[in-house]
C-alpha cells in the first residue's frame, strides 16, 4: 500500500531538549541535505524542513523501516547519541499520522506559540528548495500542496492566527508603554524561536535601533543576528550584554532558568535605572519570576502577553480544537486520495468511472429511441460495452505493467488526471498558484 | 469681588468636569472643550486678582485665601504654556483635578482683607511670594505626573491593564515630564528661598531665623536636591523620582499650610 509509504522524522521542541536540537547535522542554514537523503536507499521523494525549533524529513520511501532508519543516521550524524537516544528524541510518523502531522505543522497547530505564522511560510520555502533540486515527486507535490491549503484553511476558518500577532503587537505595545520611543533602544534575543523572530520584526517595523541575538551556539546567533543586521554573543556574553539592550525576548529551550534576580539586580544599578521590558516565551520559563519584583524591571511571560491581548484562554481552547477538526477533515480526505495512488484502486476507479459513464449515456439514448426491440437494445449495449473496454485496455496494460517505483507513481498520477479520476482537480491548481 | 472669584471657582470646576469626561470616553472634541474652558477660567482668573490687587491696594498673596487662588492660578498658566511646547497625554485631567481642589481651599478659606503689616510693605513681596509660590505649581505638577506614573506602573506592573493603561501615556514620557516640572520647579524652589532670606535680612536684620516656615522650605528643598542629585548620580528615576516628587510636594504643601497653622511662626500671617 502506497500510504504506509509515507513518513516524516523529526525533532522537535518537544520532544528534544535544545542542546540535543543543536547536535543535528543540519539546521536551516545548512545547505540543503534533500539530494543526500534522496540517495538514501528506499527513499524515493524527499522534502526538508529545518527551523529554529524543528527539523522535518518528508518523505516518501518503499522501505519504511530501513529508510528512516538511514535517515535518523543521516539527521544525527556525529552528534554521538546511541540508537536508542536517537529514537527517543526523534519521532517517525508513518503514513496516515504523518499525513496529519504535515498538516498540524502547516497550520501551526504543532508550534511552541500556537498559531505564529511564519512556520508556513518556512514550509514553503523548503518545499521550493526541494523542487528546485527535483527531490519532489507526484506524492510530495500533491501532499505538501495540500498541507498549505490546509494551513489556509484552517487560518480563514479560525481565528488561531490572530493570537500570534496581537501576541507580538502586545508586545510591541507594551514596549512602548515602558520605554517611550523604541527608536533609540536595543532588543536582545536570547536563544531564536519562531516567536522571537516575529516579535523582533515586529520591533523592527517600529524602529527599534539595534538587535542582539544571543546563543548557546555562536554560529547560530551570528546567522539569526545578521538577518536583522544586529550583532551575536554566546549565553556567556548575556549577562554582560544586558547592560546596552532595553528589551530582552527569551525563548531557549533550556530546562533550567536562565536568568536569575540576583544577576540582573546589579546590572541595573549599572544601567542607571533604566528600565529593562523582559519578555519570555519560553516553555518551561526562562527568566526568574522574581525579576519582576526589581524596580523599573518588567518582566512578562506569554501568558501574560495573551491576557494582555484579551484573547481568553477557553476561546483559544476552542479555535484550537477547531482547527484540529479541518486538520483531521483534510487528512481522511487526503488519505482516500492517497489510497488511490495505487495500481488496483486506480483501474477500479478507472472501471468505475468508464462504467458511468457508459450507463449514463445508455440511459440517454435509449430513452429518446423508444421502439426497439430487446434485441437492438442489447445490441447497443453490447457496443457500448465494448467500445468503453477497448478503450481501456491500454490504459490498464499501461498501469499494470512493471515499472520502477519513480515511474509507477508517474504512471498513476498521469492516468489519474488524464482522466479525471479525483474529485476536486481543481484543487490541485489552487494549492499551487497560493505560495 | 467675591462674584468674579465665584465664576473663576465656577469655571474651573466646567474645565474639570470636561477633562473628566474627556478622561473616560476619550473623544477629541471634549478635550479640545476642555482646552478653551480651562483657558476661559485662567483668564477670568487672572481679573480677579486685578481686583483683588485694586480692592486691598497690595500684590494679594498675603494671606491663606490670597495664596492658594494664587497657587492655582500659577499652576493653570503653567499648565497650559507647557502644553504649548510639550504634550503629555491626559496630563490635562489631572491637572485640573489638582487646581480645582486648590480653588476650592481658596474658597473656604477667609476672604478678610487684612491690612499688611509694616515688616511685609516691600517691593519683595510680589517678587519673594509670587516666586515661592510658582515653584509650588510646577512642583505641583510634578506631584501630579508622579502619581500619574505610579497610577500606570501599578497596571504594567501587576499585568492587569485597567482604565489608567490604555489613557496615560508611556512610563517614559511620565518620567521626562517629571523631570521638566522639576527642572523649572526647583530652581524657582531656590529663588524663592534665595529672596525670602533677602527680603528677611532687609525686615527683620537677620538672613535666616529658623522659623517653622524657613525650616520646611529648606527641607522641601533638600528632598528635591537629593532627587536632582541621585537621577544623575545613581539613576534615581522613575518610580523612585515620582514618590520623590509626591513626597516633596507634601513636604511642600506643609510649608505652605501645615506650617501655618500649625506650627505658626514669623511666616504665619502670611499664607
Amino acid at each position: 500500500m502506497l500510504a504506509d509509504n509515507l513518513l516524516i522524522i523529526g525533532v522537535n521542541h518537544k520532544v528534544a531538549p535544545v542542546e540535543v536540537r543543536e547536535k543535528l547535522a543540519h539546521t536551516a542554514d545548512c545547505e540543503n541535505p534533500v539530494v543526500a537523503i534522496k540517495n538514501i536507499p528506499g527513499c524515493r521523494e524527499c522534502c526538508f524542513l529545518g527551523t529554529c525549533n524543528r527539523v522535518e524529513v518528508i518523505c516518501s520511501s518503499t522501505a519504511t523501516e530501513s529508510t528512516a532508519y538511514a535517515i535518523r543516521q543521516h539527521l544525527f550524524a556525529g552528534s554521538g547519541l546511541t540508537d536508542e537516544e536517537v529514537e527517543k528524541y526523534s519521532y517517525l510518523h508513518v503514513g496516515r499520522e504523518a499525513v496529519n502531522h504535515l498538516f498540524r505543522v502547516a497550520a501551526s497547530l504543532d508550534s511552541m506559540i500556537v498559531g505564529e505564522p511564519q512556520i508556513l511560510g518556512q514550509l514553503k520555502k523548503a518545499y521550493k528548495a526541494a523542487a528546485e533540486l527535483s527531490t519532489v515527486g507526484p506524492v510530495l507535490n500533491k501532499f505538501i500542496n495540500k498541507s498549505f491549503s490546509v494551513a489556509k484553511r484552517v487560518r480563514t476558518e479560525t481565528n488561531i492566527g490572530s493570537s500570534a500577532v496581537s501576541i507580538s503587537y502586545a508586545a510591541v505595545q507594551l514596549a512602548k508603554k515602558i520605554l517611550g520611543t523604541l527608536a533609540d533602544k536595543r532588543v536582545m534575543l536570547v536563544g531564536a524561536g519562531e516567536m522571537a523572530e516575529l516579535a523582533a520584526e515586529h520591533l523592527i517595523a517600529h524602529g527599534i535601533a539595534g538587535v542582539v541575538v544571543a546563543n548557546r551556539t555562536l554560529e547560530r546567533a551570528i546567522t539569526l543576528a545578521q538577518r536583522f543586521n544586529g550583532t551575536a554573543v554566546t549565553l556567556e556574553g548575556m549577562a554582560a550584554e544586558l547592560e546596552n539592550v532595553d528589551i530582552l525576548i527569551s525563548s531557549t529551550g533550556a530546562t533550567g532558568l536562565v536568568l536569575m534576580r540576583d544577576d540582573v539586580k546589579p546590572i541595573m544599578r549599572q544601567r542607571m535605572n533604566r528600565p529593562l521590558f523582559l519578555i519570555d516565551i519560553a516553555v518551561p520559563r526562562d527568566l526568574d519570576p522574581k525579576l519582576n519584583d526589581l524596580d523599573n524591571v518588567y518582566l512578562y511571560d506569554i501568558d501574560n502577553l495573551k491576557d494582555v491581548v484579551e484573547v481568553n484562554k477557553s476561546e483559544r481552547q476552542k479555535e484550537a480544537d477547531c482547527a484540529s477538526r479541518i486538520v483531521d477533515e483534510e487528512t481522511v480526505k487526503f488519505q482516500r486520495w492517497l489510497e488511490g495512488m495505487d495500481v488496483t484502486p486506480t483501474i477500479v476507479s478507472l472501471r468505475q468511472k468508464a462504467d458511468e459513464l457508459r450507463q449514463a449515456e445508455l440511459e440517454r439514448t435509449l430513452s429518446q429511441l423508444k421502439d426497439l426491440s430487446p434485441k437492438q437494445i442489447k445490441a447497443i449495449e453490447v457496443l457500448a460495452a465494448s467500445i468503453t473496454n477497448k478503450m481501456l485496455h491500454h490504459p490498464i496494460v499501461f498501469l499494470k505493467a512493471k515499472a520502477a517505483p519513480e515511474e509507477q507513481t508517474l504512471k498513476l498520477d498521469l492516468i489519474r488526471k488524464v482522466f479525471a479520476l479525483d474529485p476536486d482537480p481543481t484543487d490541485d491548481e489552487d494549492d499551487l498558484l497560493s505560495p | 469681588m467675591n462674584l468674579l472669584f465665584s465664576i473663576t471657582f465656577l469655571a474651573y470646576i466646567l474645565a474639570t468636569v470636561t477633562y473628566v469626561l474627556w478622561f473616560a470616553k476619550q473623544q477629541k472634541e471634549t478635550r479640545l472643550a476642555a482646552r478653551w474652558i480651562l483657558t476661559a477660567a485662567g483668564i477670568l482668573h487672572t481679573m480677579t486678582l486685578v481686583a483683588r490687587y485694586l480692592e486691598v491696594g497690595h500684590t494679594p498673596i498675603s494671606n491663606m485665601h490670597e495664596a492658594v487662588s494664587f497657587f492655582a492660578w500659577s499652576m493653570t498658566w503653567g499648565f497650559l504654556l507647557f502644553r504649548w511646547r510639550y504634550r503629555v497625554k491626559n496630563f490635562g485631567t489631572f491637572v485640573s483635578v489638582g487646581i480645582t481642589m486648590l480653588m476650592t481651599v481658596a474658597a473656604i478659606a477667609s476672604k478678610e482683607i487684612v491690612p499688611l503689616p509694616p515688616a511685609l510693605q516691600s517691593l519683595w513681596l510680589p517678587v519673594h511670594a509670587s516666586i515661592a509660590i510658582m515653584a509650588n505649581a510646577f512642583l505641583g505638577m510634578g506631584f501630579c505626573g508622579g502619581i500619574m506614573y505610579l497610577l500606570q506602573e501599578r497596571e504594567i506592573k501587576s499585568r492587569r491593564f485597567g482604565i489608567f493603561f490604555e489613557r496615560l501615556p508611556s512610563l517614559e514620557a511620565l518620567d521626562s515630564l517629571n523631570q521638566h516640572c522639576l527642572s523649572i520647579g526647583f530652581p524657582l524652589l531656590t529663588l524663592g528661598i534665595i529672596t525670602g532670606s533677602i527680603w528677611a535680612k532687609q525686615a527683620w536684620g537677620t538672613y535666616w531665623q529658623w522659623d517653622p516656615k524657613e525650616t520646611w522650605s529648606l527641607i522641601t528643598w533638600f528632598i528635591y536636591a537629593a532627587l536632582l542629585h541621585f537621577r544623575f548620580t545613581m539613576g534615581w528615576r522613575r518610580r523612585r523620582a515620582a514618590i520623590m516628587s509626591i513626597i516633596g510636594f507634601s513636604s511642600a504643601l506643609f510649608t505652605l499650610w501645615g506650617v501655618s497653622y500649625l506650627l505658626g511662626g514669623v511666616h504665619s500671617y502670611a499664607g
